[in-house]
């Protein structure tokens, strides 16, 4: 064991062999350990007690509908993309409770949840899910109310970052310029390295608590080939991206563009199942549900994750604002892409290709907007008006 | 005061229960003490284990112990809360959002545009305005019903069409019964008071296409479209601008809103939709 502190900037080397430790350490340390596992032939994020539970050896083939589990020519941990599961189900649960109120004697009294809430640590996150993180941090920590149990569970996260060693066949990181190198957000980051028979990983810490961490495990300072192998591997990463989406004005594009036939396009494909808002990292909105006992005298209120493809999510009296598939799906690409800039003063998209993936119909978000940006509508009038000569119109 | 949490409801008992009209009843709750809030804010109502709605304001923020809220029974919460009675208790979150320009409004005229239930959230501001008349030149209501039928707060709008220092227009879009007075939509109101358009603020009230045509009549009459201001009412489930239900546009109603200035929406009120 080193007896120097790790400091941000300075890389080591933890062998394969030494990797449990991390496990063991946090264990220790008191963290409930989530990382990636398969289950129901998927990579997803759960409860991991050791190296052993993660995925080695396995990939996934990823495209548009589609998402398979393959077998890797070695046995990397970290050697897939993401899967179906995002961090947001730790830090901003699909249930929770927010009250529960007793009927007593003709009056209400009303007590408010405590929530329990365990330290935890993330194995594994990648660099586009720390850019979620980051945008759900805007929406429940800086608005005029703060959402007082994200707070508790975003304080309570350890995360250990793993940059990306291969790109799905649906990721656009680099687009969104959100990786796939992890540079900020992460207590400590990984990068996975399987070369000529050795298997190792070049860690960096980014805070205090992950340079306390790495001193405790075994591990040494990285020489400059296994930097180089590190640096390697992401840049191998970066070329290899399954999407691409041209983001510049995208905002003023789609402002423009509420009333272009590519809408009607799309919804005639989209089932509005809802699927994109559940894998997506950074969709947020949720309903309250409030329950009653058989008695009548308890009630209770639970915030749930809801979707902006539910005809309920619009309903005002008289009915939806938002009845059509069209105007759904309207407001889900146009709120991820544009009027969250102006929300919050970034995308809501992170480029993590999810909702491609996961989408039945294989509705592909980077072609809708290539669509749209191919007919801009701006463009088009101006072709127009350049056609006739009238400009006053 | 607003509750503790703003997640949690703070109860308060039903003091006085009053019928509006066939649909409309007004809720006058105690809240157990001053409970201040700005004209056009709105609170999330909580009847138990039915569910919560979002209902403006309607009473007098200058007098912040009474809390009065007109409801139109129209979905399954509102139609549950139509079989409250004195003594019951509803559970109250808020206020929240912003209110009605009534401070930049003074020094120069003023004009309420309401439809339907739509003087309900204008009501606090005209209270507050009659409060404060010296600060405010000109004012005018405008108000539209469906029919004679379903006119909110009569008896006040008998009063306040007595003062010398108001004027109040009504029509109804159906007149039926014995009405005598004017038939057809409230834009036709517009033409009927003497305003100087350079210096009255107008605050519209009513339905999306009301007040849609509304502002483009006022344009019409030359008002500058910075001049007027709307309230908008969309699903909400959390009011503090996180659970994404109220958005329109880049905005959520219930921090950005409920009260707009015009300008700022223009551009989505004009798409089916949004």
């Amino acid at each position: 064991m080193n007896g120097e502190p790790a400091t941000t900037g300075r890389q080591f080397v933890i062998e394969r062999e030494h990797f449990d430790q991390l496990f063991e350490l946090l264990a220790r340390k008191g963290y409930r350990v989530v990382g990636p596992r398969i289950r129901d032939g998927a990579i997803v994020y759960d409860q991991v007690n050791s190296a052993a539970d993660l995925p080695a050896g396995w990939t996934e083939e990823q495209e548009g509908g589609k998402y398979r589990l393959k077998r890797r020519e070695d046995e990397a941990l970290f050697g897939y993309a993401v899967g179906p599961h995002s961090w947001k189900k730790f830090l901003h649960p699909p249930n929770v409770r927010l009250w529960q109120a007793m009927r007593k004697e003709g009056s209400l009294e009303v007590q408010e949840e405590k929530q329990e809430v365990p330290k935890t640590a993330f194995i594994g996150a990648r660099s586009c899910e720390l850019h979620a993180i980051a945008v759900q941090d805007r929406v429940f920590m800086n608005g005029p109310y703060l959402d007082t149990s994200y707070r508790l569970r975003r304080d309570s996260v350890f995360i250990v970052a793993v940059n990306c060693g291969c790109a799905g066949g649906t990721c656009f990181c680099v687009s969104m310029n959100t990786g796939p190198k992890a540079t900020s957000g992460f207590d400590l980051v990984l990068t996975e390295a399987l070369e000529e028979g050795r298997h190792y990983f070049v860690a960096e810490s980014g805070t205090e608590t992950g340079a306390a961490v790495l001193a405790e495990l075994s591990q040494r300072p990285a020489e400059d080939r296994e930097i180089r192998s590190a640096e390697e591997v992401v840049a191998r990463t970066a070329g290899q991206m399954g999407r691409t989406m041209d983001v510049s004005d995208i905002k003023g594009l789609l402002y423009a563009n509420y009333e272009h036939p590519r809408w009607d396009n799309v919804a005639a494909r989209c089932l509005t199942c809802g699927n994109c808002t559940s894998v997506c990292p950074t969709c947020f909105c949720t309903t309250v549900e409030d329950v009653t006992d058989l008695s009548g005298q308890k009630a209770e209120r639970w915030q749930k994750w809801d979707s902006c493809f539910t005809m309920d999510f619009s309903y005002i009296h008289g009915g939806s604002v938002r009845s059509t598939p069209k105007a759904r799906y309207r407001q889900w690409m146009t709120h991820k892409l544009a009027t969250w800039i102006d929300q919050f003063g970034t995308s809501g998209c992170v480029g993590c290709g999810r909702c491609i993936t996961w989408c039945p119909v294989a509705i592909d978000i980077t072609e809708e907007v290539r669509a749209i940006r191919e007919s801009d509508f701006r463009r088009t009038k101006r072709d127009r008006h350049g056609d006739t000569g009238t400009d006053s119109g | 005061m607003p509750s503790a949490h703003p997640m949690v409801p703070l109860p308060c008992s039903v003091r006085r229960i009053q019928r509006e009209t066939h649909d409309t009843f007004s809720v006058e709750l105690s809240p157990g003490h001053e409970f201040p809030f700005v004209a056009g804010q709105f609170n999330m109502l909580y009847w138990f284990g039915v569910g919560e709605v979002a209902i403006s304001i309607s009473g007098d923020p200058t007098k912040p112990g009474r809390l009065t809220h007109t409801i139109r029974s129209v979905g399954s919460v509102t139609q549950g809360l139509q079989k409250l009675k004195p003594g019951d208790v509803l559970g109250v979150r808020g206020p929240f959002g912003k209110g009605w320009p009534v401070e930049t409004a003074a020094g120069g005229d003023l004009m309420f545009v309401a439809g339907g239930v739509g003087l309900a959230p204008l009501r606090p501001a005209i209270y507050y305005v009659l409060a404060n008349r010296k600060r405010y030149g000109r004012v005018v209501l405008l108000y539209g019903a469906r029919t004679p039928a379903d006119i909110l707060y009569k008896q006040e709008l008998e009063r306040w069409r007595a003062r010398f220092d108001l004027q109040v227009h009504v029509t109804v879009d159906h007149g039926t019964g014995g009405w005598q007075g004017r038939v057809g939509v409230v834009t036709s109101l517009i033409s009927k008071p003497d305003f100087d358009p350079g210096s009255t603020t107008v605050m519209i009230c009513g339905p999306e296409v009301m007040m849609r045509f509304t502002e483009a009549e006022l344009e019409k009459r030359e008002l500058p479209p910075q001049n007027i201001y709307i309230s908008v009412e969309r699903n909400m489930k959390c009011a503090l601008g996180l659970c994404g239900h109220c958005q329109f546009g880049p905005t959520f109603i219930c921090k950005d809103g409920p009260v707009f200035p015009y300008e700022s929406l223009r551009r989505f009120l004009a798409i089916r939709e949004v």
